[in-house]
């Protein structure tokens, strides 16, 4: 008896030590954060301020995608480093599959520059602002999931790659102001009953790509009881143009993916489009290195510029014909960026 | 010869033979009262009569010669029955188990063959030749063609069967995903390279796996028929041994009894059975021998340089794969590390690859059969080294340089040529093989020719003179 109540009291303790060495190491860890980042390497004011900004945003992050940088045009020490590479091109992460965003058509084989999109045009002005030669670019394609490893390890300078500006990445890396608005939506057949993400799915088989936002979305909704119940969720495919694999072959009825990604599929077929509007909303960003505060802020500067000359006419070129007149992309997102601290 | 055994019981034999030695203990018993007669079974009857022909010297003869006949025809019976299996198994070996497993492999072949013959004229885009587009038709076509043979040659409702009827299936459904893949390809949509992948995953994880049991079945079929060929011919030799030893006994026994030396009719019997024996022994050990070449230096290499060739196609194929998917499937190891799915399953088969040419070269037992495998390592490890120049070039983002390193004209020095030296080597190292098989096997058929019918005829002439050797003697008895 004495034992186990000794045992019991003991089991107590080690809960109150427990909880007292975590606040201990969380107090530890806060204070040195400031610190490390600074040692980061980034001689701006901002250093420490950006990181005790991000670490108190990301317990109520609301806004991701307004928590960029204010733009400047001055050189840092990124920007110095690019310029005086040997290879003097900038190395830029972007996908070789995404119709109309980043993508190598077959059948105009130019060595160097056959890469096209709406991303690779985002490409081309950064590379002319910062170089001053439109083509000075080196560009790798890495997959989805390589996409925040690659700007960790300095594989890449930044990525453009259709990514999704969210709370999570932004304690990874560090993003631009948003480019395009964009928001989850479903793609079908023209001549199919299906009017959107509603009771139009009933009985209907639905595709996603694995680990993606609509994947996940799904998932959660069919745990929720918000879709129908009769729809049915396929297994996800390991990339989201095998949903219009599946949809052409008549093993889907319905696609769920980015309304930017799912106009890259319509585009593709003629007898898809895409149904109803988005039913969230989603931007994307440019992607760094945490700590490149000149590169983030020159790459603002880029698109301050760039919404006004040069995204309209891209839009036009690749987007405006499949995503539909009065699509909630059509124009490019305001740029709202992080009040100084 | 009048059947004497029958009347000789219990009344004193016509032939004067003293039978009153024997008669002491029949006589009784044989006239039992009328009625008990009943209860003595037929076996108790013939064991009576034998016993009372043996007590005669003519009963004794017809009684030897009666045992002396039967072990001889017994001899060449299981000889002949004997032999017939084996010969049959090892004709199955030659003409129908081994050609079907050769057929089987290469539905596997052409498979594996036609997929990759569409990445690489999927890579080529627009560009695609028209010999790339002949091999991949050709694969096609061969794969029908034999998939047609082996449902004939397979039972219905056997595995094998079920094997070939998916497989039947699959086959225009891969098709239809390549013309897709290609039609896609030409409009310049990257939908082209899903359907590519989508076919591949097919062909790798649906079709190929079939094939490949279709090919195990056939293999162990053919191993079958090597077990049921191989065996000595025990039962067969035994009885041999047992009927000369026989034959021995009677022609000394006769000696010993008449001073006769020679007894023509038994020693052309004890001739023709030892005919029979060295025949069977040394003409089973000859086509154990031709048919032990045939598999160890036939069927394993074969075996070996089969799947080697599978191996360096389904690379081949991989390696085209990774430049058209692109990173668009990954593959994380257990190292939590990310790897293209593609250049993941690439290493892997050339692991295989490396692992298969070794043993094979191991197997290889003359120069025509080393060369070929030789050559084939040669231009695999060539393969490597510039596979990983294409990957480097790759991953720095020059694409048009890795495309050049994969299937680019041969200034460029692609990885394509490596892969058509592995191919080809293959190819004549696999017929060298195959005519080494056919050689052995036809050799270790051919010597049990005739054996099974020359064993029975022999044996027929054996115990006719064993009959009439005893016969010669009996009639000295009239």
């Amino acid at each position: 008896m004495n034992a186990r109540r000794l045992r019991a009291s003991l089991r107590g303790w080690g809960g109150v030590g427990a909880m007292a060495l975590a606040c201990v190491t969380a107090l530890v860890l806060a204070l040195m954060l400031p610190d490390s980042a600074r040692g980061d390497g980034s001689t701006g004011v901002g250093g420490p301020g950006l990181a005790r900004g991000t670490q108190a945003r990301a317990e109520d992050c609301t806004d991701p995608q307004n928590q960029s940088l204010a733009p400047s045009g001055a050189d840092g020490t990124t920007i110095d480093a690019i310029k005086n590479r040997k290879d003097r091109r900038l190395i830029v992460g972007v996908d070789q599959n995404s119709y109309h965003w980043g993508y190598r058509d077959p059948n105009n084989p130019k060595a160097g520059g056959d890469l096209e999109g709406f991303d690779i045009d985002l490409v081309h002005a950064i590379a002319k602002d910062i170089l001053g030669d439109e083509n000075a670019v080196q560009f790798r394609a890495i997959p989805t999931s390589q996409r925040i490893p690659a700007i960790q390890k300095g594989k890449v300078d930044m990525v453009v790659r259709t990514m999704t500006i969210n709370c999570e990445r932004l304690k990874e890396v560090a993003f631009s102001a948003p480019y395009f608005k964009t928001g989850q939506q479903v793609l079908a057949p023209v001549s199919s009953g299906i009017t959107g993400y509603d009771k139009s799915l009933a009985g209907k088989r639905i595709c996603s790509a694995a680990k993606s936002t609509a994947n996940e979305r799904l998932t959660d909704d069919r745990k929720a009881g918000k879709l129908v119940s009769s729809a049915v969720v396929l297994p996800p495919v390991p990339n989201q143009l095998d949903c219009l694999v599946r949809l052409q072959l008549g093993e889907a009825d319905a696609v769920v993916t980015d309304s930017a990604l799912a106009a890259s599929q319509a585009a593709q077929d003629p007898t898809v489009e895409l149904k109803g509007g988005t039913f969230t909303t989603e931007y994307y960003g440019v992607a760094m290195k945490r700590g490149a505060e000149d590169l983030v802020r020159r790459v603002n500067h880029v698109l301050a510029d760039y919404r006004k000359d040069g995204w309209g006419q891209s839009y036009d070129k690749w987007l405006a014909p499949t995503l539909g007149a009065d699509s909630p992309s059509e124009d490019p997102p305001p740029a709202l960026y992080r009040p100084p601290t | 010869m009048p059947s004497v055994p029958a009347q000789s019981g219990p009344p004193p034999s016509p032939d004067g033979s003293p039978a009153y030695r024997g008669g002491s203990g029949a006589g009784p018993s044989a006239p039992p009262a009328p009625g008990t007669a009943p209860r003595r079974t037929a076996w108790a009857e013939g064991v009576d009569r034998l016993r009372a022909a043996a007590t005669t010297e003519p009963g004794r003869l017809r009684i030897i010669g009666a045992v002396l006949a039967l072990l001889v025809v017994a001899f060449g019976g299981v000889t002949a029955w004997q032999m017939t299996e084996r010969s049959a198994a090892a004709d199955n070996v030659l003409h129908s188990s081994q050609p079907l497993s050769a057929s089987a492999a290469d539905i596997y072949r052409s498979l594996a063959d036609a997929n990759t013959a569409a990445s690489s004229g999927f890579l080529a885009g627009g560009q695609e030749s028209q010999e790339i587009r002949e091999r991949y038709e050709e694969d096609i076509r061969t794969a029908a063609a034999k998939l047609i043979t082996a449902a004939n040659s397979s039972e219905p409702g056997s595995p094998s069967a079920r094997s070939i009827s998916q497989l039947n299936e699959l086959l225009p459904e891969y098709k239809g995903l390549i013309e897709r893949a290609r039609a896609n390809n030409r409009q310049g949509y990257p939908l082209g390279g899903a359907y590519l992948r989508y076919a591949n995953e097919k062909m790798q994880h649906e079709m190929l796996p079939k094939a490949k049991q279709l090919y195990d079945r056939e293999n162990q079929r053919l191993d079958a028929d090597y077990a049921d060929a191989e065996p000595y011919p025990w039962a067969a030799i035994a009885l041999g041994l047992v009927a000369l030893g026989a034959l021995a006994w009677a022609q000394r026994r006769n000696y010993l009894r008449t001073n006769r030396v020679l007894n023509q009719g038994m020693a052309a019997a004890t001739a023709a059975s030892l005919v029979v024996l060295l025949w069977l022994t040394v003409g089973h050990t000859l086509a154990r021998s031709g048919l032990n070449e045939s598999y160890d230096h036939g069927v394993r290499s074969l075996n070996e340089l089969h799947s080697a060739q599978i191996s360096s196609l389904k690379a081949r194929g991989n390696e085209n794969l990774t430049l058209v998917s692109r990173g668009a499937e990954t593959k994380t190891l257990p190292d939590k590390t990310t790897e293209d799915l593609y250049d993941y399953n690439f290493d892997q088969d050339m692991k295989a690859l490396t692992q298969g040419l070794a043993v094979a070269a191991g197997l290889a037992d003359d120069s025509a059969g080393e060369k070929p495998v030789q050559a084939a390592t040669a231009g695999m490890e060539v393969w490597k080294q510039r596979h990983k120049e294409a990957r480097k070039a790759d991953d720095a983002g020059d694409y048009q340089l890795a495309l050049d390193r994969v299937i680019g004209s041969p200034d460029k020095k692609p990885t394509g040529e490596c892969f058509d030296v592995v191919d080809k080597n293959l190819g004549i190292a696999l017929t060298h093989e195959q005519n080494e098989f056919r050689r052995a096997a036809g050799d270790g058929l051919g010597a049990m020719t005739g054996l099974p019918a020359g064993a029975a005829v022999l044996a027929v002439l054996a115990a006719a003179g064993a009959v009439l050797g005893i016969g010669r003697r009996l009639s000295e008895y009239r």
